[in-house]
């Protein structure tokens, strides 16, 4: 295979996982969602989650995004350090981008700073996002696409504690994001927080911890116990889905840590919408690729 | 039973609707969002459609432009908030009588309900396949050349909904309510989380 081929070929896969994953929720989000649903009693909120499912079944049916904001492209990286085909992935998911804004259509987000004109293809300045990891001893290209919403990005935020704050601040920081702006993004979300020294950093894993997959937990006991305890105070608040009146404002709120500076505490909240649309696929050394997001879906 | 409002929307129609309500709209719509409610209200020019007792909808949709027709694929609300600045004037000066978003407004726009005899309901995020099924035609088309999400789309919609009033002309909104709810349990649901982690600057 040639390096033009294997472009080629990632360009056209991941076109192709775009569209689907623009149309369809992972299997674990739609469980989840569901188990939101039956959580619920009130009338109003029963014709919410009503809409919603009918919703992604009209989507599904119709061959259509199911929500109209199909966000900017975002593609968190875990590229094995014997992958050969690294200097491919950048212009495939370029182009992955570019033609899936025609054939799924995703709308046109992308605005580029300073000209403020609409790119027209959701590709721009540093657009799409891609964050990169190295594997070590690992010939494979693990890809997770986002969709970032602009509801879900607004509520956002990252913040440096003083060690005398201590992880109360924290706690108070992530009440503050979720009952403001987080409001309108469309829960029962999924809230990421993550734990750094700086902001930058606390935003990276803020961002992974959204992206990981439901069920997981933090690794240290203490991390666990944090997300838990988030999930069942947040959902006490009284909200419910588009945040009416309800009582899962969250269907997961996961924690993601890195050592931190011994002077500071940084914490970030990243926020997902129940239209989580992310997805997991993996290309191998000959470009043959696997996805587990979606069960029973060929490409 | 579904209620149905039927546009143009009269005086008697918005007095009758309270916040909490579930309301489904048949007539024609526009779409505007940050920019139309921009150029209305801070540049001051005309809205290109007539509002009096319509329905502004705060939405961009996806649309497959053909030379023949316009397809809408999918369409549904963004958040009202942003266009708090300006909607309590978007209200005055085009006569709209009610309005679509997702989440709640502020208390001028509130105001300009109250005053005006308007109403602001919520559609259902994220749910744009099932919204752009309840819309028979796009009718029109204005200032395109503000990009594709914040033209103004003028749209035939047939039993739009389900929508829920969340801002009425009698001075109740229900996210005012939520908020003031949240406000209130805020202290009894983050307190003794936050006192459960005290400790955790301890060295293990
Ligand atoms: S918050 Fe999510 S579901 Fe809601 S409109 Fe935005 S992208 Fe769609």
């Amino acid at each position: 295979m040639t390096k033009t081929e294997a472009r080629d070929r990632m360009a056209d896969v991941m076109e192709r996982f775009l569209t689907l994953a623009s149309r369809r929720l992972p299997d674990d989000v739609y469980a989840w969602l569901k188990r939101c649903r039956d959580a619920e009693t009130s009338p109003l909120q029963k014709v919410v989650y009503e809409s919603y499912f009918e919703n992604l079944e009209m989507a599904q049916k119709l061959d259509r995004p199911c929500c109209q904001d199909t966000g900017l492209p975002h593609f968190y990286i875990r590229c094995g350090a014997d992958f050969p085909w690294i200097g491919a992935v950048e212009p495939a998911l370029r182009q992955a981008v570019a033609r899936a804004t025609v054939s799924a259509p995703l709308r046109p987000n992308a605005v580029d700073f300073f000209t403020e004109r609409n790119t027209g293809d959701n590709t721009g300045e540093r657009m799409p996002w891609l964050h990169w990891d190295i594997v070590p001893d690992s010939s494979d290209l693990e890809i997770c696409t986002y969709f970032a919403g602009a509801g879900c990005s607004l509520p956002g935020r990252a913040q440096v504690f003083k060690p005398a704050d201590g992880y109360g601040a924290v706690v108070r920081f992530v009440f503050d994001a979720v009952s403001g702006l987080a409001l309108n993004a469309c829960p029962p979300l999924i809230v990421g927080v993550g734990l750094g020294h700086n902001i930058e950093n606390a935003g990276v894993l803020s961002k992974m911890a959204c992206l990981r997959p439901l069920g997981t937990r933090h690794p240290h006991p203490k991390g666990e116990k944090l997300e838990r305890d988030l999930l069942a105070g947040l959902n006490a608040l009284g909200v419910g889905a588009q945040g009416l009146p309800g009582d899962r404002i969250a269907m997961a709120v996961h924690v993601e840590s890195s050592a931190r500076h011994t002077a500071t505490i940084a914490a970030a909240v990243n926020v997902s919408c129940y239209t989580h649309r992310r997805g997991f696929i993996t290309f191998h050394e000959d470009m043959s690729f696997d996805q587990s997001s979606y069960q029973g879906v060929t490409l | 039973m579904k209620k149905i409002l039927t546009l143009p929307i009269r005086e008697e129609d918005i007095l009758g609707l309270h916040a909490g309500d579930v309301i489904y709209l048949t007539g024609t719509i526009a779409t505007g969002r940050d920019d139309v409610h921009r150029r209305v209200v801070a540049e001051g020019m005309a809205s290109p459609f007539d509002l009096r007792d319509g329905v502004i909808f705060h939405a961009g949709p996806i649309v497959r432009e053909g030379p023949a027709a316009n397809e809408l694929i999918s369409v549904g609300p963004t958040s009202s908030v942003r266009m708090e600045a300006f909607e309590a004037q978007f209200i005055e000066k085009t006569g709209v009588r009610l309005i679509i978003g997702k989440g709640g407004m502020g208390p001028a726009t509130a105001e300009a309900c109250r005053r005006y005899k308007a109403v602001h309901c919520v559609a259902m995020g994220g749910c744009a396949v099932s919204a752009a099924s309840q819309v028979e035609r796009i009718e029109a088309c204005y200032w395109r050349e503000l990009g594709m999400p914040e033209c103004m789309w003028v749209l035939r919609v047939r039993e739009f909904g389900p929508l829920v009033v969340s801002i009425d002309a009698h001075g109740g909104d229900l996210f005012a309510a939520t908020r003031a709810e949240v406000a209130r349990r805020r202290e009894a649901c983050e307190g003794p989380i936050a006192e459960s982690v005290k400790d955790y600057m301890v060295v293990e």
